[in-house]
């Protein structure tokens, strides 16, 4: 356990920035146990003693567990808790991890940790298979003890809280997770899962915060109150730093604060192209604490407000004043000139704190976003309300998700009216200034943009389930993340009809996936003629920057050049070396 | 009282879990110190876990060294373990 002392592991870097400071494991399934060093040798005895009492605990716990078996006809359970039984009895199991506390001054939870991890390596030695699986039994009754002694923890000592500011260390995390935390108090994420579009990633960058996923199995190699470094901009994590790793990251870190500032020193001047084309570029948000960084980096308005948090991970669902409430505050703040409020889209990978809601076998094709809304209209239209009469305070634009066919914005229109007819009739003023569009996102959706331009008044292309419906790649599936690939050729035409069928009925078209924040896309959208691109904050100075840079002439003989190319490596290739060769310094800042 | 002495093991899966439990119900019973030695290896047989790692598979030959009052009963006892190929095939 010792050798991991600065030790490197290398994963996906996906939100830049340098986080010096303690591991936090994030674990939603076990009771979190804590593992730390010991502030005073003298505490070793308590530890010593703590073991013990957990062993008598986990004893007494496999003998009842036999007592309620031995009813039953059953004897290969009990021959197998009789050995966990003898394996707590083991003298040398419970002295190596008493050797362990005091050779390493850790709690004994850390200490049992290495005591399993070790016989993992010798069993692992062994030649008969039989006897190797046994690790099984020993890995059992380790978690067994860990779990007693945190369990007793929770009860005597408070749990270690997040009120410190940490790197949170995790599996993988959900909306549920993250709205948990006391996000003000995350420095970084590192992750075990994960990849450019998951959550993890999303919350990251609209936070700004460092963030490192795909690291497979650092959760099994980081423990709470480890001091870790984590550089999101080349995804390394560095485990127990040595005092002069740390001197050179503060440096790093100070120079990515300087870069960063000068990336902001323009942020704020227009996407206007030298030929005097001009792209609106908003920004993707989550919660109404961004707004301030939104603005910070220089966006023109809202162009995605998700609106699922005010729904998960909650006793009771959110209110309407609650909802009105969160609207005000995304709407009227100047300067951002307009904001594009999602309706919630649940189901898929977002969790819902509701029980009543099952859970699905492939959500996301489920019942998610409009399904769910038009089955259950009076949640629905509980957030309508609260849009409709928010919209006085300022330019608001309605989207509603996962549309596939005319039908269904049909519906939605319908609800839309009839709410909005209800609020009158209150004598509640409800404003006259709102846009409604759909959001693109499943395919049936971009081979239908024509009809359905006719029914709204833009559209918003979300290019992470587009992608992921068009090419049938999981994204959250680390095994197939490498075919996820934007510049797809049948996703580039995908969007090029659906802009054209939407500039033909003269309605403006967004795209708010994290399509439009990488600056490698910038000029293919620009050719597209993307009116407005929406992405978190951090991305919004780069990609302004190589719009100033370019002009739509010169963007459209690229995309010219691609647009009859049917591979995907050929494409990437093209876009690639035409953006090196031409915005090397933007591509290079910050 | 010192004994010493060889237990052959000459059952189908050696010395396998439920085989070394049987054996620690044994030794666990005596006051006396009971050592398995088997090449370099010499280990605590009242501790499940180190009989395991001693890794003793079926024509394995372990030998046997107990200390104390009770030494003999014990080694009786195991010797009649093996023989009877700790009740398995």
């Amino acid at each position: 356990m010792e050798s991991k002392n600065g030790l490197l592991i290398k994963g996906i870097g996906v939100s830049p920035g340098i986080a010096i400071g303690k591991a936090y494991i994030f674990d939603q399934m076990d009771a979190q146990a804590s593992y730390y060093k010991l502030e005073n040798p003298s505490r070793v005895g308590d530890e010593i003693e703590r073991l013990k009492h957990a062993i008598e605990t986990s004893i007494e716990q496999i003998e009842s567990l036999k007592s309620e078996l031995l009813g039953f006809e059953v004897n290969e359970p009990i021959c197998i808790l009789d050995m966990q039984i003898t394996m707590l009895k083991d003298a040398s199991f419970v002295e190596r991890t008493i050797e362990k506390i005091k050779e390493h001054c850790v709690n004994a939870e850390w200490a049992m940790g290495m005591t399993v991890d070790t016989y993992k390596e010798i069993f692992s030695r062994l030649d008969d298979e039989y006897i190797r699986e046994r690790i099984s039994d020993v890995q059992a009754i380790g978690q067994r003890i860990i779990r007693n002694l945190s369990g007793e923890i929770n009860k005597r000592r408070k749990p270690v809280s997040t009120a410190e500011a940490v790197i949170i260390v995790a599996k993988d995390l959900s909306p549920a997770d993250t709205a948990q935390m006391k996000i003000d108090h995350v420095q970084g994420f590192v992750t075990d899962a994960g990849s450019q579009t998951s959550h993890t990633t999303i919350v990251a960058r609209s936070l700004g915060i460092p963030a490192v996923v795909g690291m497979e199995k650092v959760t099994q190699i980081l423990r709470t109150n480890d001091d870790i470094i984590v550089d999101g901009a080349t995804g390394l994590v560095i485990i127990n730093p040595d005092v002069d790793l740390v001197r050179r990251y503060e440096v790093k870190k100070q120079d990515y604060l300087i870069a960063h500032k000068e990336l902001l020193i323009d942020a704020h001047l227009p996407a206007i192209t030298k030929d005097n084309y001009h792209i609106k570029i908003s920004c993707n948000i989550e919660f109404p604490e961004e707004i301030p960084a939104a603005i910070k980096y220089g966006a023109d308005g809202i162009g995605l407000y998700r609106t699922e948090f005010l729904y998960i991970n909650r006793q009771e669902l959110a209110n309407e004043q609650e909802h009105l409430d969160n609207y005000r505050n995304i709407i009227s703040a100047p300067p951002l000139q307009w904001a594009t409020i999602r309706t919630f889209d649940l189901g898929g990978d977002k969790f819902y704190s509701n029980p009543k809601l099952a859970k699905e076998m492939n959500p996301q094709m489920g019942l998610r976003a409009i399904r769910f809304c038009l089955k259950e209209e009076g949640l629905f239209r509980m957030q309508l309300r609260a849009i409709l009469q928010a919209a006085e305070n300022g330019k608001t634009k309605i989207l509603f998700p996962m549309i596939s066919s005319i039908e269904e914005i049909r519906k939605a229109k319908n609800i839309l009216m009839s709410v909005k007819e209800e609020l009158l009739e209150e004598g509640c003023p409800v404003s006259e200034n709102i846009k409604i569009g759909v959001m693109i996102e499943v395919p049936a959706a971009a081979m239908l943009a024509k009809e359905l331009a006719r029914e709204v008044d833009f559209f918003s292309i979300g290019t992470n389930d587009l992608i992921q419906y068009a090419l049938a790649i999981d994204r959250s599936n680390e095994h197939v993340t490498y075919l996820y690939e934007p510049l797809h050729p049948a996703v580039l035409r995908l969007i090029k009809e659906v802009v054209d069928a939407g500039h033909d009925a003269g309605i403006e078209v967004a795209m708010c996936g994290e399509m439009a924040g990488d600056p490698m896309n910038t000029v293919v959208l620009l050719a597209l003629r993307i009116d407005e691109m929406s992405m978190y904050p951090l991305a919004i100075p780069r990609v302004k920057r190589i719009i100033r840079a370019s002009s739509l002439q010169d963007a459209e003989s690229l995309l010219k050049s691609i647009m009859p190319l049917g591979s995907v490596e050929e494409i990437r290739k093209n876009v690639e070396n035409y953006m090196h060769l031409n915005f090397q310094k933007e591509l290079l800042t910050g | 009282m010192t004994i010493r002495g060889t237990l052959n093991i000459n059952n189908k899966l050696g010395i396998h879990a439920r085989v070394a439990a049987r054996l620690v119900s044994v030794t666990d019973r005596y006051n006396a110190d009971v050592f398995f030695k088997k090449g370099e290896q010499r280990i605590n047989a009242k501790n499940i876990l180190e009989i395991l790692m001693l890794s003793c598979p079926q024509g394995s030959v372990v030998n046997v060294e107990i200390e104390g009052a009770d030494a003999a009963e014990m080694f009786r006892e195991l010797e009649s373990l093996a023989a009877e190929k700790f009740g398995e095939d």
